[in-house]
């Protein structure tokens, strides 16, 4: 048994999750962290499981063609150790080239990691939203700063807001 | 009076119980309705505060967090920093949402769902009835804010409900970040 990466793309239609996730139960295969979601009226899965890799391969060959499918061998699992506090990034304006690379590099430039991220594209505007970390050391001030010149040469809005939880 | 109960009233020692974890049945149980003038339930009562009071940012925990199945949960969200109207600490039984107003979505942990946590859409105006452990009489508890957000999630627990239940969309699950 190794840890697998399954990706799976193609049109949508209804019944995709299922004869994919049927296709991978038959092996034995216990699907872990997953996400999916239409991009564009692609329907796109990125699966991390564990289960036999040939097995695994097979049971997907008769859904190719109308589907794009990868299975990877993965390496080791590794623990995303936190580095801090959590943070919303939101970004929304006229689309143009050059968004996610500016926005994201002032994250990284502060020590900041991104943990989740998606972008749509409706019309001409454009809309970034991602869940942030940033470590204790970060200059907020100075982010925000960094962040607002980016957002005004861009032509964006863009806005960075706590997102800790209550605990109840 | 709410406000004028405190748990000594109960005049038993709280014990601290082991706080259960999802995918524990009980957590997805209905629970009963309790009795609060049985003495088991005044005992409960008391765990619940004492549990709760040794349990590091606990705001309220229920019955079916300690493995009991019934409708009682302990609260006190005493100065949290998104408290409004405060009640103090108090003990409810039989607790049922009378109305409720004003959805707002925040961010909730558990923990008896210790590595997750989610976005979740609740009313910031409530009004709950109950009785509290040891008495007869049924209270009205109206509130706002951060209480009125933590009293919906116990009595949820009573109900056999998870914050993950309540999710506001497929993306609202989040892994737990604990940093130091």
């Amino acid at each position: 048994m190794s840890q697998l990466a399954v990706t799976v793309i193609g049109p949508d239609r209804p019944g995709i999750i299922a004869d994919v996730t049927e296709a991978l139960v038959g092996t034995g295969v216990n699907l872990e962290d997953s996400t999916m979601t239409l991009l564009r009226g692609h329907f796109a899965m990125m699966i991390v499981c564990a289960g036999p890799f040939d097995e695994v391969k097979s049971a997907l060959e008769p859904l190719r063609g109308e589907l794009v499918i990868t299975v990877r061998k993965m390496g080791p699992e590794h623990e995303h150790a936190p580095i801090g506090a959590p943070y919303m990034l939101s970004v929304h304006g006229a689309d143009r080239p050059g968004i996610v690379a500016a926005v994201t590099r002032m994250i990284a430039a502060a020590g900041g990691t991104i943990t989740d991220l998606a972008t749509r594209l409706s019309g001409g505007l454009y809309v970034l939203t991602a869940e942030v970390e940033l470590p204790p050391t970060a200059e907020l001030e100075m982010l925000d700063r960094a962040l607002e010149i980016t957002a005004e040469e861009l032509g964006v809005g863009v806005t960075l807001r706590p997102a800790e939880s209550d605990e109840l | 009076m709410i406000t004028d109960w405190s748990p000594a009233r109960l005049d038993v020692q709280g014990a601290v119980l082991e706080v259960v974890r999802a995918p524990h049945p009980v957590l997805a149980t209905e629970s009963a309705e309790v009795d609060p003038l049985d003495p088991e339930m005044i005992q409960l009562a008391a765990d619940l505060v004492a549990t709760m009071r040794v349990s590091p940012g606990c705001v309220g925990l229920a019955a079916p967090q300690v493995g009991v199945a019934a409708q009682m949960f302990s609260l006190d969200v005493t100065n949290h920093p998104k408290t409004r109207t405060c009640h103090g600490v108090f003990v409810l039984c039989n607790a049922v949402v009378v109305e409720a107003s004003r959805n707002e979505k925040a961010r909730e942990g558990c923990m008896s769902v210790p590595d997750f946590t989610g976005d979740v859409k609740r009313a910031t105006r409530l009004t709950v009835t109950g009785v509290l452990p040891g008495t007869t009489d049924e209270v009205t508890i109206t509130t706002d804010a951060f209480e009125a957000r933590a009293l919906q999630h116990e009595i949820d627990h009573c109900n056999g409900q998870l914050f993950l239940d309540r999710v506001a969309g497929a993306h609202a699950v989040y892994p737990r970040k604990t940093y130091q």
